[in-house]
This record gives structure tokens, sequence and C-alpha cells, in this order.
């Protein structure tokens, strides 16, 4: 009993100490520019930036289309937009391999095990919620806006880009939220990017891989610098919304 | 183009929204170049009537013309008509942008040159007094401001007509006038044509040489400041215009327009068409019940006595209420209160002319 007690209590303590060595390993890391580990966080970055940016220019109009129009089930459409918001990642992961795997519909243009086919899918991942928010953040503009607008001469172009404007701030609420979607999934990368070395391995595909294979220390590190991204973009955007 | 021609006519205009029936039957004919006020009680429809009128809603009912064309329905039209328009709604809101850019908004939608817009912009912000806030965010601006924004915004397009919705209503006493100013100023320097619409009588009645009187979303009348004030048309306007004195009653005899008037109480003389018999209210302006302390020969037809209940003085008149059987109120200058002099309890001689009564026909 005391030996098995005796274990526990140092199997704790290791971790601990593999806790504290993987901060200062991430330190370590940051600090030297670790080659690998530039590269894999500097692709994670680029993945995610992409397909926000993408999905960016997909919801803007989109959502713009679908809240300056009226038309039946617009509700319902808001509704199932919503629900996406809490699609699984491997279920998006599990649709877009379908649709690229060699055997599938797309599987000629060879997307599978991709950074591409990451993309696709991350895209796929944060539309919903992108476009969910921008209606949100273009429902949040006053209506006296619109008629105020609408009087001054405006058409419906310019009264719908007006409105957009005004949501600006809003609406990069929708990026950061799709941001940190992106460069936080693990299931859609590993699914249709393959983790593959060098080409679509992702801070946090290389996360989970390193911590089947014990590499706490270097998990943890990389934990962190994924945070350390998400921070320094949370606080760019941050800045642009408050100006 | 001759100057009593309409810009803006609407025929049995009616509006219905969320199953009520907002406004009904609205013939209106506001001519190029006049300032017509819209006077009722909150809720009686003015914003909506403004709102039609500026082509923002397309009415149930009814038609619109601008400058004599119909404007009730093309798109296209609508454009191009409410592009010679301009609205100040009531709570206005300002883009947020800087001063400089809300006002060049109307323009840059016209596309108007940068060259023609800047030297619009500060001309217009010239005049509301603006110029030192051209940089400033227009969100950052006290109410006031915020109207003279709204009203620079408005007026920088060079409308031909400019809707003004209770320009005035969340505003201290300075800005009010200040706004009023303005509002004078831009009478006085554009040829446009105003609609006002305002609560306040005596807003309007500073602004304006015609009013619509509008109630439950019907225009009730149209025509002049006195007409307005002396002769409404139901008993509900007459509570809006001020009329204090109004006694039921119904008419005994007639002769020659004259009637007199059965009520609780007395009988009152006025002029009338009406027939004997007919139940009415008899409306008396408390500034035409004139008080002496002995009775008086004079041409007054209506002397009753009665003891003063009440007293009021607000600045340089007073508002004396009198129990003659029936609660007659007068207004009468602090001064002939002084040196008469008046008090609670004293007998007073009430007297009006039976002209000034003015008699509307019970419904």
């Amino acid at each position: 009993m005391t030996f098995r007690k005796q274990r526990l209590n140092d199997i704790r303590s290791r971790k601990l100490t593999e806790l504290w060595n993987g901060f200062t390993r991430a330190i370590e890391l940051i600090i030297s520019l670790d080659p690998e580990v530039m590269q894999i966080a500097g692709r994670s970055l680029g993945f995610a930036a992409s397909s926000c940016a993408i999905a960016t220019l997909i919801s803007i109009p989109l959502g713009s289309v679908i809240h300056f129009n009226s038309f039946h089930g617009k509700r319902l459409l808001v509704n199932i937009i919503q629900t996406f918001y809490s699609v699984p990642t491997v279920v998006v992961g599990l649709f877009v391999f379908v649709f690229i795997s060699r055997a599938g519909p797309l599987g000629s243009l060879g997307l599978i095990f991709t950074p591409a086919a990451i993309v696709i899918g991350q895209v796929l991942l944060v539309l919903p919620i992108m476009m969910g928010l921008t209606i949100s953040a273009l429902r949040g503009v006053d209506v006296t806006l619109t008629d105020t607008a609408i009087s001054l001469g405006a058409n419906r172009f310019q009264t719908a880009s007006l409105v957009i404007k005004e949501a600006r701030f809003a609406m990069l609420g929708a990026v950061i939220m799709g941001f940190g979607r992106a460069i936080s999934e693990v299931g859609l990368s590993l699914m249709v990017g393959g983790n593959i070395r060098g080409f679509t391995r992702t801070l946090t595909t290389a996360i989970s891989l390193e911590t089947s294979k014990g590499e706490i220390e270097l998990s943890i590190a990389l934990g962190i610098i994924l945070l350390f991204i998400a921070l320094v973009v949370n606080i760019v955007l941050n800045r642009l919304q408050q100006r | 183009m001759s100057v009593s021609e309409s810009i803006i006519e609407t025929t049995d205009l009616g509006q219905r929204l969320n199953g009520r029936d907002i406004l009904r039957n609205i013939n209106l004919r506001i001519d190029r170049g006049e300032v017509f006020a819209l006077i009722g009680p909150t809720g009686s429809g003015k914003t909506t009537l403004l709102r039609v009128l500026d082509l923002i809603d397309s009415p149930s009912q009814g038609k619109v013309y601008f400058n004599g064309t119909d404007v009730t329905e093309a798109a296209g039209q609508r454009l191009e008509a409410r592009r010679r328009m301009a609205f100040v709604l009531q709570k206005p809101v300002v883009f947020n942008a800087s001063v400089y850019d809300n006002v060049a908004y109307g323009l840059k939608w016209r596309r108007m040159s940068r060259g023609d817009i800047r030297k619009r912009v500060d001309e217009v912000l010239e005049m509301v007094g603006l110029v030192d806030f051209r940089k400033r965010n227009a969100r950052m601006l006290s109410g006031g401001e915020t109207q003279r924004v709204a009203i620079a915004r408005a007026i920088a397009t060079e409308p031909e007509v400019l809707l003004l919705d209770e320009p005035t209503a969340n505003l201290d006493p300075v800005s009010t006038m200040k706004i009023e100013e303005l509002i004078t100023d831009i009478i006085q320097r554009y040829y446009t044509t105003i609609v006002i619409a305002t609560h306040d009588m005596a807003q309007g009645q500073r602004l304006a040489g015609r009013v619509g009187m509008l109630q439950n979303g019907e225009i009730l009348q149209t025509g002049g400041w006195h007409e307005a004030f002396n002769s409404p048309r139901n008993r509900e306007m007459a509570n809006f215009v001020g009329i204090e004195n109004i006694i039921d009653g119904v008419v005994l005899t007639s002769e020659d327009n004259v009637v007199t008037i059965g009520t609780d109480h007395s009988v009152i003389e006025a002029v009338s068409d009406c027939a004997v018999g007919d139940r009415i209210h008899a409306c008396i302006r408390s500034e035409e019940v004139t008080l002496a302390l002995a009775r008086l020969t004079s041409s007054a037809r209506n002397t009753f006595t009665g003891e003063i209940t009440r007293l009021t003085i607000t600045g340089p008149v007073a508002r004396v209420e009198i129990d003659c059987g029936f609660r007659l109120v007068a207004l009468v200058t602090r001064r002939s209160v002084e040196e008469m002099p008046l008090d609670k309890g004293r007998q007073v001689y009430a007297s009006f002319k039976a002209t000034a009564v003015h008699v509307i026909k019970q419904d």
C-alpha cells in the first residue's frame, strides 16, 4: 500500500517537473527560434489566417445578402447557421475527406493530405460562426441609421455599404472567433492533412503526436506557443477594434 | 413654375401597420416654398406621415405626388424624388465617422466631385456653427450639436423639401432656440419648402405659415394659425390647441346666426349657424375672457358673476379660475391683477363677446 502511494507520488512529482520543463523548453524554443518549431508555428498561423481570410470574403457578402433581404425561411436559415457553430471538427474533417479522398468525387484534384485540404476544411469549419456573427453584427446596427441613409438619398447598395461599415468593429469580433476556432482545431487537420512532417504538420497535430509519443515537454512547449500566437493575434485585432 | 404650385401632394393616403390604421384619408397639398407645420399630439401619426412623404415607407393606400409625378410605386422614381428631399429624424443618429464625413455622405451618394463636396460641407458647417468640430467624431457630440449635424447633413444636399420631425423634442431651451434660429436662417437663405412636425404649438407658430392638425391618423383641418387656434373642429383638437373653456350645451334659439346656448347653469350667446336643438360644445379661449369688479357696460354679450377659486401667476400673465356655476378660466395680465386687485375668494364679473365663442357640434 505504502509502496503504491510512494509510486503515485513519484509520478505526480515527475509530471509537475515535466510541466515546469515544458515551460522552460517553450521559452528556450521561442528564444532560440528553433527552426522546426518556428516552421510548424508559421504553418499553423498561415493555415488559420488563410482560411479566416477566405471565410471573411465569403461570410461578409453572404451574411449581408441574408441580412438585407427578407425571404421565406430566413429565421430557419439563421437557426441552422447557428447550429453549425458547434459542429465537431472531425465531422467537418470526415465530410471533406469523403469529397477529396482519392476515390471521392473531387479525388482527381489530388487535394488529400495537402495544405489546401486543411484550408478548405477550416473554411467550412469557421464559415457558420463567422456568417452568423456577421448577421448579428449587422442586426446590431441601429435601424434609424438605415432610415437616415435612405432619407439622405442612398440607394440599396449604398445603404448596405454604410451599414456594413457601421458594423465593422462587431464584425472584427467574428474574425477573432473564426481565427480562434481555426488555429485551435486538431481533428480536421489530422484527418485531411495527415500530419506530414514539414508539409501539413501544425501545432495542434504535432502536440497530439508528441503526447502520444510521450514527449510531454515538447507538447507543452508547442501548446504555449499556440496560445502565444492566439494572444498576439487577439491583441492586434482588439487594437483595430478599439480604434 | 408658379409659386403656388404644389410640390408634394397626397390623395386618400392611408398607412396600415401591424393591423392598425396609423393614417387614414390624408389629402394634403404642400406648396413650393411654404413652411408647413404638422401639429398633433404624440401618437397622432406625424412621424408615419413624414416617412411616407419622404418615400422611406410606401403607403398601404392612396398616392403620393412629387412635383406632380406619381411616386407611390416605381423604385427609380422614388429614389430620384427622395434625392430632392431631406428628412431630419426625431432622434437623429450620426454615422460613426467625423462630423465632416457625416455631412459629406449624402453628397458622395450623389456622386459629387471631391472638390465640390469639400466646398459645400465647409459652407454648411459654417452655417450651423460646427466648423471647429469638422474632424471630431460625430458620436462624441452633445444632443444639440448632434441635431445640428443632422440638419447640416440634410441641407448640404440642397433639398427642395426639408422634412423635420420634432427637431427640438429632446433639447434644452438654449439648444432649442439655436435650432429654431437655424431653421429660420434656412427658410430665409434658401427657397426650401419645409414640413415640420411638432407637438409644440408655439414653435409651429413661430416657424410655419400654415398648419395641418393631425389626430388619430387623420388630418382634421389645414389652414392658417388663426383658424387653428380659434376654430378647432372637435373637442379633442380644442383641448390640444389650448382652449381651456369648453362648455357643453344645447342651442335654444337661433336668429341671424346669433344663437343662445343653454348650458347646465346658464345661457351663453354665440355666433354660429347651428340649428335649434343641436348639442354643441362652446369653446372660449381664456384670453378672450375679461374680468372686472363692477358690471361694465360693454359690447360683450355674455357676463357672469362668480368667485375666484384659484389664481396662478406665471411671468407677466395670470391665470384666474372663476366659479360662475360653471368653471371659467381667464387669462389677464399680472398688472391688472395687482391694480384691480384680484384675489382668491373675490367676486368678479367675467365677460366675453358672442364672437369669441367658437361652437362645435357634438359628434
